[in-house]
């Protein structure tokens, strides 16, 4: 009796966490005039009209190439960082790692203000490259967090045996270390893309009048009424960000299994 | 140089470019703001530079960011609360079900994966004028006009929720996860019931998941000034809107620091007093 309780809970639990994003996928093929019910026909006119509305490709386009730049930058720095802490006995290591990972500790709006407040103190002021500095430093912790828990597998014997069939260690990295940690390295990548993606908090601090990110765009466009516009975007979101680390996931697991088999 | 400084110097050239870019772009700017909180900022909007104590005066003295403050807190706590009685027995069925267990899990993840501004403005779609909720409601006759439910203190909770509850989740399935199911049929064999099992065995050994849970969605909850400015009114500003306000709308930013700082030391003595008792690893499994 008690287990069957607990499973309709989960039940409850899982619908209040879908039912809302579901509906906004409904409602973005409604045909009607309105971004609401009652759902009149099917229709992909609102996906048509996004396609044509400048504002709305201008931030995705602003969104990608943030996106893309901060994954590149926090990956990086995110590797060469878990690298040291997983293949040296560095003293201090726990100090360090809490170092590393203060960004998300921090509150990110104190976190946005502090980052404005200073580069705007050094003359820097609000600019596509503090948005990109902002990203860089809250992905940052979680491509460590992320690269970290996978590098730790990769076992340390397979570079020893590269090193000692008279590899030099260049070569090991490249062709024996690299490949292994691939996978880590594009899950770090991924998951900065996607939060970069996503960001508003920080965002609605440090970008630049006139510039707007989808993020940023959806929620200006919240302030008049919700339009099926909006809804459509949502839908265009979901696809994206659930859409693609759900292929980076099918993609690693090719890739472990031809290595395996 | 001998081989072993060369390998002992590798790790911190490798650790470097991180550790400068935490240091750079949110230590010192943390120290900045700080100094920064004591300056004043003129009617013309030039910066005076001094040690003036009048914008933490106003912080710390004036009853309206008190207010807001233990509002914010006030609202991050039934947040909270919320998470962990909706989340508890979720997480418990998914770590205890067999089978569909990654499913499960991999569906508990996705909203980690849909837009936070997304997910908050889909409440608009169900509890709007001319949301599901209303549309049914005048649909089936039971009201004649549509019922604002939008744009109160009960939907800031419930975006907030929303938004924080795979976390509480997350964090509690990793603990009881990591329970050895056989202590529960240990205490069980002893004549202890079902319930008594759980209540002296599993739960207090799965509180550390629940206290990170717990300090996730507390300390998200109360940093948030979107939610409260898509779906409450124009009288739930939390404290972080607060903040908002006075960097970006008034650009009084000395005041702003000062705000800022304080919604930090507030929220960081509780990230310490976490890390007092339960330590940072707990927290990391959840977030890794």
């Amino acid at each position: 009796m008690g287990w069957q309780l607990v499973r309709l809970w989960t039940l409850l639990v899982y619908a209040f966490m879908f039912l809302p994003v579901a509906v906004v996928v409904l409602l973005s093929f409604n045909a009607s005039q309105f971004g609401s019910f009652p759902m009149t026909g099917f229709s992909f006119r609102w996906f048509v009209e996004l396609a044509q509305n400048d504002a709305i490709l201008r931030a995705f386009r602003t969104s990608i190439i943030l996106g893309l730049l901060t994954a590149a930058i926090s990956t990086t720095l995110g590797v060469l960082a878990s690298l040291a802490l997983v293949r040296y006995r560095v003293p201090g290591a726990n100090v360090i790692s809490t170092l590393l990972i203060a960004p998300i500790l921090v509150p990110e709006v104190v976190l946005a203000v502090a980052l404005l407040l200073f580069l705007n103190f050094l003359n820097v002021n609000k600019s596509f490259a503090l948005l990109l500095a902002g990203h860089v430093i809250f992905t940052l912790p979680f491509v460590i967090l992320v690269v970290q828990a996978r590098l730790v597998s990769i076992r340390r014997d397979i570079e020893e045996a590269a090193l000692s069939l008279g590899a030099s260690p260049r070569q090991t990295f490249f062709e024996v270390t690299l490949p292994l940690m691939l996978p880590a390295v594009l899950a770090g990548a991924l998951f900065a893309f996607t939060i970069s993606f996503d960001d508003i908090t920080g965002t609605l601090f440090w970008k630049p009048g006139g510039v707007e990110t989808v993020p940023t765009q959806i929620f200006a466009m919240l302030r008049n009424s919700i339009s099926p516009e909006i809804n459509a975007l949502g839908t265009v979101m979901i696809l994206l960000t659930v859409g693609l680390p759900l292929l980076g996931l099918a993609l690693a697991r090719a890739l472990a299994t031809r290595r395996g088999g | 140089m001998s081989v072993e400084t060369r390998e002992a110097r590798q790790p911190w050239i490798l650790l470097s470019p991180a550790l400068s870019a935490v240091a750079l772009l949110l230590f010192v700017p943390l120290a900045f703001i700080a100094v920064y909180s004591f300056w004043l900022r003129t009617a013309t909007g030039a910066d005076q530079v001094g040690f003036y104590l009048d914008n933490w005066a106003e912080a710390l003295i004036d009853p309206f960011y008190r207010d807001i403050l233990l509002n914010t807190l006030k609202i991050a706590a039934i947040t909270t609360l919320v998470c962990a009685v909706m989340g508890y027995p979720a997480a418990y069925f998914i770590a205890r079900s067999k089978g569909n267990k990654a499913i499960l899990l991999l569906l508990l993840m996705l909203p980690f994966w849909i837009s936070y501004i997304i997910r908050t403005m889909s409440w608009i779609n169900i509890l709007g004028v001319s949301g599901a909720v209303n549309w049914v409601l005048t649909g089936t006759g039971i009201v004649d006009e549509p019922i604002q439910m939008l744009y109160n203190q009960t939907t800031v909770i419930l975006g907030l929720v929303h938004f924080l509850l795979p976390f509480m989740v997350l964090n509690v399935f990793v603990s009881l996860d990591g329970i050895d199911t056989t202590l529960e049929d240990a205490a069980n064999s002893l004549g202890a019931t079902r319930w008594q099992a759980f209540l002296q065995v599993t739960l207090p050994l799965s509180l550390p998941g629940l206290a990170a849970g717990g300090l996730l969605c507390f300390v998200l909850g109360a940093g948030t000034y979107i939610t409260p400015l898509v779906l409450g009114g124009p009288r739930d500003a939390m404290f972080a809107n607060l903040v908002f306000e006075a960097i970006i709308t008034q650009l009084n930013w000395p005041l702003g620091s000062a705000l800022s700082l304080m919604l930090l030391a507030v929220l960081g003595a509780l990230v310490l007093l976490y890390n007092r008792y339960l330590g940072m690893a707990q927290l990391m499994k959840g977030l890794g």
